[in-house]
Formats: C-alpha cells, structure tokens, sequence
C-alpha cells in the first residue's frame, strides 16, 4: 500500500483526507507544512525541493509503516512535494485517523519528524538578495 | 568495475553534474566516497553522510558490484 508519496503538484488536502475515512475512527489531526518567507533571519522569496524519489519513497513507506505499528492508528499518508515552490504553498502534509485523539496527535508529530530526519529530500532557499542555498542541517554550515 | 554515481543537492553543485559513470577499483563506498570526494573537491566527511547502493541505504562497508547505482546522501532538508 502507499502511503508516502513525492507529488510535483499542488496536494489537495481535501480530496487526501478521504484516505483517512474509517468507521472506528473518533479523531483525525493532519498537519501542514507551508513555505513561509523567512529563514534564519534572511528573506525567502522561493523554495526548490530536490529528492532522491526510490529512496524517498522507501524510506516514507516505512516510516508510515512503522507509525502504525507504533501508535493506535486507523490511517496514515504523507506527501511531499518536489520541484519550485512559491511563499505560502503546502510543502508536505501528514494525516493520521485513530480512535481516540492522543494517538493522533502523538503519530501525526512523530512521522513529520521523522520525514525531516530521514527522507532523502534536500531544499533549496532563494533568498531576496539573489543567492540561493542548499540547507543541510545538522549545525554545521550549509556551504560546502 | 563501472559504478553509476547520482549526486543531489549542494554535492550535484559541487560535482557540476547530477550524474556520471566511473571506472573505479573501490570495492566499498568508504574508497569510492574517498577517491570522488578529492575528484570533485567535496568538503563533506563521510560521517556527515549516508550511502545507499541501488535504492537502498548501505553500510560503509559493503561490498560494491559491477554496475552499482551509488548515491552518497549530505544531511536532508524536507518538510
């Protein structure tokens, strides 16, 4: 089943959710990430993402695959978009349905960390002074 | 052996290409990273980064055939 998937369009949350639908299901927490017009004290006028799509999605499914053995979850997707994004697009949304509302919330956060700390996915800052920049964070500096 | 290299991000800039083929006697990815990161000048060690070899994450160690896919991963940067 796929439960992760690289998108280059634009994700519609409304339409996605609907993989959630389960009859057992009391609660349903999603999340957004959205590209926002700041880093690190510099202007961000747009983002590119870049991924390396076998191993991203490989390693999406199996996040997903292990939120739902770790946490009491009905449901679980993910998606992640690829390509030129502009200030205020939906980067990656997280949805999760569980019976009861802890499950939810705590499996919804821990799969969106895990994608930043896992999934072969790299973005690419333009900033308004001109220069762009790949981030590659793990404190230490972006530039090599 | 001929090994396919894939680079992403600030390592694709770096390399100035997103891929090449090279003829290499590396039998791991800790030779191969060694002899491309002098090639192409990459700053990154390899305990910043992660390997992976046709698809899938692999030991430093492991043992590299003809025609392998090798993408060596800097740190990502999604969500």
């Amino acid at each position: 089943m796929n439960r992760f998937r690289l998108s280059d369009a634009t994700i519609d949350v409304g339409t996605e959710r609907n993989a959630l639908d389960h009859a057992a299901a009391g609660a349903c927490v999603g999340f957004e990430g959205w590209v926002r017009n700041h880093n690190d004290g510099r202007a961000v006028l747009q983002l590119g993402y870049q991924a390396y799509a076998p191993l991203a999605e490989r390693e999406g499914e199996a996040i997903l695959a292990e939120a739902m053995a770790r946490f009491r979850l009905r449901e679980a997707r993910c998606i992640h978009r690829v390509g030129l994004l502009a200030i205020g697009d939906l980067a990656v949304w997280v949805g999760v349905s569980a019976d009861h509302r802890d499950a939810a919330f705590e499996a919804c956060r821990w799969i969106i960390d895990e994608v930043k700390r896992r999934v072969p996915i790299w973005k690419n800052e333009h900033y308004a002074d001109g220069e762009s920049g790949w981030l590659h964070p793990d404190n230490t500096p972006a530039g090599i | 052996m001929n090994y396919r290299l894939l680079y992403f991000a600030s390592l694709a800039d770096r390399a100035g290409c997103a891929s090449e083929d090279r003829d290499s006697d590396a039998p791991t990815p800790r030779e191969l990273y060694a002899e491309i990161a002098k090639i192409h000048d990459f700053a990154f060690t390899a305990t910043r980064l992660r390997v992976a070899v046709n698809g899938a994450l692999v030991d430093w160690g492991h043992r590299l055939a003809e025609g392998d896919e090798v993408v060596f991963l800097p740190p990502v940067s999604g969500g």
